[in-house]
């Protein structure tokens, strides 16, 4: 038998791309050139994503190095453009809220004066509280930190034989390191708030207070969903992705033992506590099971309902720019044959009420404004300050619970003042940045090179005659050196920028030479 | 009146033609305005970093350099802003309050104390966006920050608008931080060099032919960024345009 002749276009076909014929149409074209290596013309498997980047490096109380993990942040440009976009336009929507209100600031002003004023008197608001709860027949603990808070949780599910928990969203839990802990015990937390549980099922802290996943692209979702919930790794559609995760996490839900939610706010004259949630979520993990356990910080409390009428205006608006929040769900007591625990928790918070530079960051409702409009947040993701709270907040909170490990972070700010602006009970926090840096410095938390630099350049700026000498010789070198000196590693201006054009003179020198030098 | 001008350390050193500008300026409204030849710096890079110890020396050092005039003037707000609002390694003698309290940044000095209501030399046929350093605009309050539901107020823009020929364009995002930031610049300096990138780029698509700021620290980091991505803007200072720059 005769082999079938071959038509000419067919054989280009299955020849291997550099054996074609320069005229073969199908080959591949690329800025008119045709690529000639076999890697061109094969397509990847599967599209290549960008890989997500991952947080900062923690080892143990070490100082978190913020500046390299977000170098890491900006390296991969997709991410960081979603990321800088999505929180930005979070601020605009802001922005159009207030503009809707004549009497914003003076409800941010009336929001500040609330919670300055339940600070200063927060014995007797605690106090009330705490009997106004157990008059509703509210079982109330108490814990002083994060361990007692974790135990005294455990041992609530212990009591009910509890093994699994359904919770929604607290940044509280966060903070006292809640998950690890449970699953140290055995028992199984399910995040009931979405961003929350992609961060769940990612092994990832929230980046953010308010948008958890809010660093993460679609198709991170779906590379974290196809290994955990077994989606399609190539179906980054987000009703898709939504939807599986509703399927698989709602058989859990149904199934839980207990509920946990955090709280907003918890108001002294009712004994009553709100959750605000998007999602219906915390209204899931509370009502569910029969068991309810609320994690309530301290600073949480607010005297009376009215109160929290100026307060609830005020969270959604600056946290996503909408009017409120689609749930705004109050707990009273437990429902019939059912059982409502709250733990207070103090976990450092008494401490910092006694800082007289810092006390006032305990008036922060957790809205996440801070982070969306702070430029160097949204360049950096939430995951770079290595920390429970990240972006402003987290820089003047964070080293009131190490001030090793985060005496990096009062330095990651351009001390802008955007953040104190948007802030809805008017914490001020750029001063408070510039104050934890002095800070540091007095508890001797910071390197020793930038000590040696800014003691040498106190000596330098304080003796003209040698500070002039210093400028004469920078100037000579600027303008003399070759480009490949200036721009080395080790110079940090000139790794992403120019430098300054030298000049042919100094002011000082044209001021001597015009005008002669007098006084 | 009798005037101290204070020109900053990047600014004599790198921008002279700014403190040329502010001197020439402000002898056009008949000042006498004296150059203390023993100047340094503020201090503010030392306080900024936390070492405020470090800069007790320097602070009093400018006391004795800017005592006794009737204001004292600087082109650049975050110095202004040092040595009015943190000023305080020092001693508060009679003389350091004195000082503080009598250092202007130029905008304010020409705004609020000489009220300026012509600068009949100046013309400046370009269209310009008008960069308002944070410190500038938040602190010394050089205008209404986006964030705040205030009436709309602007010392520069009240300024500027009395250039001849002078047009404005307007970025998206015109109270963005440009990520200068003082010694951030260089201890985070990939977040600072985005911002920066991030900042010239949409001043670009707004149309921007200049840059305009009351702050050539701003200015000196935006050059930067935008020669090295190549963005074809061009960066001034208001001292110079007041003064009748046309260029």
């Amino acid at each position: 038998m005769s082999p079938t002749p071959v038509a000419p276009d067919e054989r280009n076909g299955m020849l291997h791309p550099e054996l074609r014929s320069p005229n073969d149409p199908d080959a591949i074209v690329r800025s008119g050139h045709r690529l000639d290596h076999a890697e061109a013309s094969s397509k990847p498997l599967r599209p290549q994503h960008e890989a997500q980047p991952r947080g900062a490096k923690v080892h143990g109380s070490r100082p978190v190095d913020q500046a390299e993990a977000a170098a890491r942040f900006l390296a991969a440009p997709e991410h960081e453009k979603m990321h800088d976009e999505r929180l930005w336009d979070l601020r605009q929507k802001r922005d159009r809220e207030m503009h809707g209100m004549p009497e914003w600031e003076e409800l941010r002003t009336l929001a500040s004066a609330i919670k300055e004023h339940t600070l200063t008197h927060l014995d007797e608001y605690l106090g009330q509280f705490e009997a106004n709860a157990r008059s509703n027949g509210v079982h109330v603990h108490w814990a002083r930190d994060a361990a007692e808070h974790n135990k005294t949780v455990h041992g609530i599910l212990k009591d009910h034989g509890a093994k699994s928990l359904i919770k929604s969203k607290s940044m509280l839990t966060e903070e006292c390191g809640f998950r690890p802990y449970m699953a140290s015990v055995g028992i199984e937390v399910i995040e009931t708030d979405l961003g929350e549980r992609i961060q769940q099922l990612d092994n990832e802290d929230p980046s953010h207070v308010v948008v958890p996943a809010v660093h993460k692209l679609r198709t991170d979702v779906a590379e974290v969903f196809a290994k955990t919930i077994g989606t399609d790794p190539d179906n980054s559609d987000v009703h898709y992705l939504a939807e599986a995760q509703r399927e698989a996490t709602r058989p859990l839900i149904l199934a839980a033992d207990a509920g946990m939610t955090g709280c907003n706010f918890a108001v002294a004259e009712t004994g009553t506590f709100v959750v605000c949630t998007n999602e219906g979520n915390a209204d899931l993990s509370a009502n569910v099971p029969r068991l309810h356990i609320a994690s309530i910080g301290i600073e949480k409390i607010i005297p009376r309902l009215e109160h929290l009428a100026v307060l609830v205006r005020l969270l959604s608006r600056s946290a996503l720019g909408s009017p409120i929040t689609q749930y705004t769900s109050h707990f009273r007591g437990p429902r019939a044959g059912g059982e409502m625990h709250v733990v207070l928790v103090d976990n450092g918070r008494s401490a910092r009420l006694g800082m007289a530079k810092f006390w006032t960051s305990l008036k922060c409702i957790r809205c996440g404004a801070c982070m969306n409009t702070c430029p160097v947040y949204r360049r950096s993701g939430g995951l770079s300050y290595g920390a429970t709270y990240s972006g402003p907040i987290g820089l003047i909170i964070d080293p009131t619970f190490d001030a090793r490990k985060y005496s990096n972070l009062p330095f990651a700010s351009t001390l802008n003042g955007s953040c104190s602006n948007v802030c809805p009970v008017k914490i001020n926090i750029h001063e408070q940045i510039y104050a934890w840096r002095q800070e540091l410095v007095k508890r001797h938390e910071v390197p020793f090179a930038k000590k040696a630099a800014m003691k040498a350049a106190g000596e330098l700026l304080s003796h003209p005659a040698a500070y002039r000498a210093a400028i004469a010789a920078a100037d000579t070198a600027l303008a003399h050196l070759p480009r490949f000196v200036i721009y080395n590693g080790l110079n940090a201006w000139g790794k992403h920028r120019e430098v300054p054009h030298p000049p042919k003179q100094t002011f000082h020198s044209w001021h001597r030479e015009h005008r002669g030098g007098k006084k | 009146m009798r005037l101290g001008l204070f020109v900053p350390c990047f600014v004599d050193a790198f921008f002279p033609e700014v403190g040329i500008a502010t001197l020439e300026l402000l002898e056009r409204f008949g000042h006498e305005v004296v150059y203390p030849r023993d100047q340094t710096c503020c201090a503010q890079p030392m306080a900024d970093n936390g070492f405020n110890a470090d800069s007790a020396a320097t602070e009093a050092l400018f006391v004795r350099n800017f005592s006794g005039f009737d204001y004292v003037v600087a082109p650049e707000g975050s110095c202004v802003h040092h040595v009015r609002d943190n000023f305080d390694a020092v001693e508060q003698t009679a003389d350091v309050k004195a000082v503080r309290a009598r250092t202007y940044e130029l905008v304010e000095f020409l705004h609020d104390i000489e009220k300026v209501d012509a600068f009949p030399w100046a013309k400046f046929p370009h269209r310009v966006g008008l960069h308002n350093k944070c410190i500038s605009l938040r602190r010394l309050k050089h205008a209404r920050p986006s964030e705040l539901h205030e009436p709309y107020f602007s010392k520069p823009m009240d300024l500027l608008t009395k250039v001849e020929g002078i047009e404005f364009v307007t970025p998206a995002r015109p109270d963005e931080c440009c990520g200068f930031g003082g010694t951030f610049s260089v201890f985070d300096e990939a977040v600072s060099a985005k911002m920066g990138y991030d900042k010239v780029s949409d001043h670009a698509r707004a149309g921007a032919e200049y840059v305009v700021s009351a702050d050539a620290s701003c200015l000196m980091h935006q050059r930067g960024c935008a020669e090295r991505i190549g963005v074809p803007i061009k960066f001034i200072h208001i001292a110079q345009i007041l003064n009748g720059a046309t260029a």
